[in-house]
């Protein structure tokens, strides 16, 4: 499972949590999740910005 | 060395000023308040005409006060918005204006529905009620961007239920900030275009484009539209109660100043949109993607006195650039667009549409470096804008 961060307000989408509010459900994998969709705390980036995280970096926190 | 101690002299002013500044923020509880008093003042003076107060204090008076207070350069160092973003004291603040907001639409309906009043004095009650739910609004935006923290959820939803603006934070969030200074954005004015043009395009708009928004979440989530969780239903349900309660104890008298308190919040919001984007374009790179919104797609004011009661909405550029940055850390820039009055005398200006066009145009104008090109222009005037201001120079944006 992976995780991948938002460049801009620092959400972290963690494949094992998925997104239950925008309707991605816990183990949704990243490649099924489409191209526009935006971070979902602030709106402002999107999949393609997303940055991959290794394991080590996953507590990081919001900016 | 004269010039060294005022530099040292401004320097320590404004740290003043910022260490200071967290309690003047508690003057957003003055505007909310500001209805009830012209309430009480019609009560007791026996004269309906008092109800139309609030509406010369937002257009003519803190406009005026503006004038007088000027400007607020002061930026929180990077130490100090450690401390200060995760300080719940500014939320507190905005959980306290939210409940006032709520005072101050039911006080003004019990005095509406409890005294006899002649019908321009209800229209003053709904016209100074829907300016301040307004400011609401704006208290409700802040709150709206925290969609990660419950209870700020939680109440922006609750002060944008007073003016009944229950698809503001889907449509906002997911369908402005994204498609901000872009032909497709409802929420974006164009050149050219008057506020009145701009709201038949931007009400329908952005309230279509929030039920598509909030439909295709709640599809994902395999949910029917008619659901509990959808959460623009949620909102709108809240404010017919809400309504519905003030119209079953107290009467169908106050069904023109509720209508009238909520629409006019809404134009307060359309006004807002209309100035804070107007005529500004992001171009589209060669992946067919537009570029990011940055800090010149954004008109900004700096007065001090109106973004303390809009908790810095004005420092629009650094909001766009990190939408879920707390208020009490939003930053001035030098090198932003820069509106020559704050908003609410911006919004005054924006009813007389030949004088929006004289103070704006020539600012949209030079902003592009003179080339049409690069401007969200009104298509219906295409043609008859580029010939009078088509004029390229070599210090254009791209």
């Amino acid at each position: 499972m992976s995780a991948y961060q938002c460049p801009d307000c620092g959400y972290i989408y963690d494949e094992r949590h998925g997104c239950e509010h925008e309707g991605y459900p816990a183990g949704t994998r990243w490649q099924a999740i489409p191209e526009d969709f935006p971070c979902p705390q602030c709106f402002v980036r999107e999949k393609p910005d997303f940055i991959a995280l290794t394991d080590h970096k996953h507590d990081g926190e919001n900016v | 060395m004269t010039t060294i101690t005022n530099h040292s002299w401004v320097a320590m002013l404004e740290r003043q000023w910022l260490s200071h500044k967290r309690y003047w923020y508690l003057i957003s509880l003055i505007l909310p308040s500001l209805p009830l008093v012209s309430a009480y003042l019609a009560v007791h003076f026996h004269q309906g005409a008092w109800f139309w107060s609030v509406v010369p204090v937002g257009y003519v008076l803190i406009p005026a006060l503006d004038f007088v207070f000027g400007k607020d350069h002061a930026n929180p160092s990077d130490e100090q918005v450690e401390l200060l973003k995760n300080d719940r004291y500014f939320a507190r603040v905005l959980y306290c204006a939210t409940a006032m907001h709520w005072a101050a639409m039911i006080g003004v309906a019990y005095v509406v529905s409890h005294w006899e009043w002649s019908w321009a004095a209800i229209l003053g009650a709904g016209l100074s009620a829907g300016l301040i739910n307004g400011v609401g609004l704006a208290i409700g935006h802040e709150l709206g961007h925290k969609v990660t923290d419950d209870q700020q959820t939680l109440a922006g939803k609750l002060v944008i239920a007073c003016c009944g603006y229950g698809h503001f934070i889907v449509e906002h969030n997911k369908g402005h900030h994204k498609d901000v200074a872009t032909p497709e954005d409802p929420a974006s004015a164009r050149f050219g275009e008057s506020i009145y043009r701009f709201a038949c395009r931007e009400l329908p708009g952005t309230m279509v484009r929030a039920l598509k928004l909030e439909a295709s979440r709640l599809e994902r989530q395999n949910k029917r539209w008619w659901s509990p969780q959808n959460e623009i239903l949620q909102q709108w349900t809240f404010t017919l109660v809400a309504y519905g309660l003030m119209l079953y104890f107290w009467g169908m008298v106050l069904l023109p100043y509720l209508f009238l308190a909520a629409i006019f919040g809404w134009w307060q919001l359309t006004s807002a949109n209309y100035v804070e984007h107007y005529g500004l374009l992001r171009q589209k790179e060669a992946n067919g993607r537009y570029q990011r919104c940055e800090p010149k797609h954004s008109w900004n004011s700096n007065f001090k006195l109106s973004n303390l009661f809009l908790v810095h909405l004005q420092r629009h550029s650094d909001h766009h650039a990190h939408p879920t940055r707390p208020y009490q850390v939003l930053r001035d820039f030098d090198d932003v667009p820069q509106l020559p009055q704050g908003y609410f005398a911006m919004f005054f200006l924006a009813l007389f549409p030949p004088l929006w066009f004289a103070v704006m145009n020539h600012r949209v104008v030079a902003w592009a470096g003179g080339d049409m090109n690069l401007v969200n222009l009104d298509p219906a005037k295409r043609e008859a804008l580029f010939q009078r201001y088509h004029q390229p120079t070599s210090g254009s944006q791209e």
